[in-house]
């Protein structure tokens, strides 16, 4: 994620001159899984400017390195569908085996690691081929997916089996299978690589785990006042690249956690939306948004000051988001 | 690991590895200290797991019946959680196993656990009415086993009956009417004409009932038990809806709250009385653990596993079973062991949950071993909401102001 500013630079010569958007404004793209449209939420009006109809069940989403396509899990389509960002028109749709859920995309652009939720297996796709190269059976439904920085390790975590899954990214075997609370939804590499977060959303805690020894070595737990334990379902993470700071989407408690990355204390938690489950930052991480699924809006949080600053009505069932790189 | 790997005996693949990479020295001594560890889980032998499924075979429906029980209802709950298991038992080294003891009526089955129980099996699911059920957790008991209910409501299993070595998936009767009480107190519904069938169950349930409406206030204002016979699915000639609009006429009453656990009758009211009422209960809209038409909450993933699985949609006692059988795996899972005393401190424990698509996990009342889970209002095509309801609140977890709480429980298990 090197090299903003040579992006910005281009940014400015032209390219995105012509998408009639202002400079510095980042695209957030919001799959909203029961109208099956995309909400783009432009992060300097912080509105929606364009809503775009989609396969059946869109959830998982995410943007190329190069910013210029959109990859949609259309669940119910049983397939990924690339969408290109400057004119927002379908391209194709990829051959992602059954019931794709989540992914996550090499740094490089290709392949796609997806989760196939009905299906028990995660499948790796060429995208440039629309093949699939590998199928790794999992545990019982996968969800969350992660690539190690690296490049070396892939994670998947399956919920009903309550593990996450360590896959080696070139061979496509298992290295192995830690197990974690119960119902682990996303997986999330440190930047440096040295720390694996996974949240449980039934369990109601976030592990954080060694990925060199595959050993836990902090459970998060996470206590609202006027809250009881089972209102609290962790789901989405981002961390900020600097290390320092973690947001953790806690589901129907309808907040935000925020932990110090390197102590693992909670230092605060934000009000949002309702079922809160996705999370995004921009790429100059001055602001994070929340899909709020039971609300149908999207949070915005200005990330400096720590208060929600926003909400925004998106479509139905909001559920992933994802900026685009510049 | 290579290919030529694969044939060596276990415990030279450890040896090998530990040759190869010293840094796994660490993680093989605490394998040692601890014979379940994950990390050995490929090397070791694995641990199985044995499952008795002890039940009355299910009669063969009549000629038609629409919702006719099938022949494998609940064992094949049990079988997909099973499978599950084994896919996170493939991963942790275990290996889990259900054997099916499905006796005929007149047959015993507390002699076929029995027999199970001498081959060593120690953990049984049991669908059986609450008077086998009670034989079995006491012929049982001497050898340490547990035994998971999966489909008995009764209270009193709950209460002066309980068993320490008898844990209770199936929701109570008390846990059902208390969410269908929290229910008509939302809505303001609060004054219920009660009609109650023959059998022992109904009296169960409309006792059941009148402790709801007794704790959250409701007013029944009048019981009527129902003397037309079965309507619903026995008789073909139709009762004269004059009767029936006579049955319910008159009384100063919001809706009609009808215990009929055999399904005879309550089918039959909705639509055939002289006021305009609605009818909740065992028929009309039903407090459940489980209706084939709930997707929330990832319900949808489960439902289809189950259609694939069984060829038909998952009923309460097969999502109960389901239950009984992914509890078992859990505990095993965690403890490592299959041990029934370790598995039952487990259980009983706080950090026992279970994943149950219902939003909120379940987990087990140490005070009776009651699971206490959310519950759904289900019509037959839809959900109308689920239980506890928004508003009832209780120190502990919501999840108790169903059913026997601890200060009220008659459960004393020592």
């Amino acid at each position: 994620m090197r090299g903003f500013g040579i992006w910005g630079a281009l940014a400015l010569s032209g390219l995105w001159a012509a998408s009639a958007l202002p400079a510095g404004a980042y695209q957030i793209y919001v799959t909203n899984e029961k109208s099956n449209n995309v909400s783009v939420i432009d992060s300097e009006k912080l509105a929606v400017v364009k809503t775009v109809k989609v396969g059946r069940r869109p959830r998982g989403v995410l943007v190329s390195p190069d910013g210029k396509n959109l990859y949609i899990c259309a669940s119910d389509e049983n397939g990924v569908e690339v969408i290109d960002t400057s004119t927002m028109k379908l391209l194709r749709t990829l051959d992602s085996g059954k019931d794709p859920e989540q992914f996550t995309m090499n740094p490089s652009g290709n392949p796609l690691y997806i989760s196939n939720e009905d299906n028990s297996e995660v499948t790796v796709l060429d995208i440039e081929k629309n093949q699939i190269v590998a199928r790794v059976p999992v545990g019982v439904e996968p969800e969350g997916m992660a690539l190690s920085p690296d490049g070396n390790v892939l994670v998947n975590t399956s919920e009903t089996t309550s593990m996450a899954h360590f896959i080696d990214a070139h061979t496509f075997k298992l290295i192995d299978s830690v197990l974690v609370d119960k119902r682990p939804r996303v997986a999330v590499f440190s930047k440096d690589g040295s720390r694996l977060w996974v949240s449980s959303e039934v369990g109601g805690a976030v592990a954080v785990i060694d990925p060199k020894t595959h050993k836990i070595i902090k459970k998060i737990k996470f206590e609202i006042p006027g809250l009881t334990r089972e209102e609290i379902q962790p789901v989405g993470i981002r961390l900020t690249s600097d290390g320092k700071t973690a947001f953790v989407a806690l589901g129907p408690a309808n907040r935000v956690a925020v932990v110090d990355a390197e102590t693992f204390e909670v230092r605060k938690y934000l009000l949002v939306g309702q079922r809160v489950w996705h999370l995004a930052l921009t790429p100059d991480e001055k602001l994070l948004f929340t899909t709020n699924g039971n609300s149908n809006d999207v949070s915005v949080i200005d990330v400096a000051s720590l208060k929600v600053v926003k909400s925004i009505p998106v479509g139905q069932s909001p559920l992933g988001v994802a900026s685009s790189p510049h | 690991m290579s290919k030529n790997n694969l044939h060596m005996g276990s415990s030279f693949k450890i040896f090998a590895a530990l040759r190869r990479r010293p840094v796994l020295w660490a993680a093989f001594c605490a394998f040692c200290l601890c014979a379940g560890a994950l990390k050995g889980a490929q090397a070791q032998e694995k641990l199985k797991i044995d499952i008795g499924y002890i039940a009355y075979a299910k009669p063969p429906p009549p000629l038609y019946d629409l919702e006719a029980v099938p022949r494998d209802e609940g064992v094949k709950g049990a079988a997909l959680a099973i499978s599950e298991n084994n896919t996170t038992g493939a991963f942790t080294g275990q290996s889990f196993e259900l054997t099916e003891a499905l006796v005929e009526p007149g047959e015993s089955p507390v002699e076929a656990a029995r027999k199970l129980a001498d081959k060593g099996l120690r953990l049984f699911i049991a669908d059986l009415p609450a008077a086998e059920l009670l034989q079995l957790a006491d012929a049982l008991r001497p050898s340490g086993a547990l035994v998971f209910n999966a489909s008995a409501p009764d209270d009193r299993l709950r209460g002066p009956d309980c068993r320490a070595n008898l844990f209770h998936i199936a929701p109570s009767r008390a846990m059902l009417t208390d969410a269908l009480a929290q229910f008509l107190l939302v809505r303001r519904w609060t004054r219920a004409l009660l009609v109650i069938g023959p059998g022992e169950a109904d009296a169960a349930y409309a006792a059941a009932f009148r402790a709801s409406a007794r704790k959250f206030g409701l007013k029944i204002v009048a019981e009527k038990p129902w003397t037309f016979g079965p309507l619903a699915r026995a008789r073909g000639d139709n009762i004269t809806e004059a009767e029936a609009l006579n049955f319910a006429r008159g009384g100063d009453y919001d809706v009609i709250v009808v215990a009929d656990e055999a399904a005879d009758f309550g089918d039959f009211l909705l639509y055939r009385t002289a006021d305009p009422k609605l009818v909740l209960g065992t028929q009309g809209l039903v407090p459940t653990s489980w209706s084939a038409v709930h997707i929330a909450w990832g319900a949808e993933q489960l439902q289809s596993r189950f259609l694939r699985f069984a060829g038909r949609v998952m009923r309460p006692v097969d999502y109960q079973a389901w239950m009984a059988a992914r509890a078992i795996g859990d505990a095993a899972q965690n403890q490592k062991s299959a041990n029934p005393e370790g598995l039952r401190a487990f259980l009983d424990g706080p950090d026992f949950n279970l994943a149950n698509y219902k939003g909120s996990p379940g987990s087990f009342r140490p005070w009776d071993q009651q699971l206490r889970q959310v519950l759904l209002y289900a019509q037959p095509k839809s959900i109308v909401g689920v239980a506890p309801q928004p508003g009832f609140l209780h120190q502990r977890s919501v999840l108790d102001t169903l059913g026997a709480d601890l200060p009220e429980t008659t459960c004393h298990m020592n």
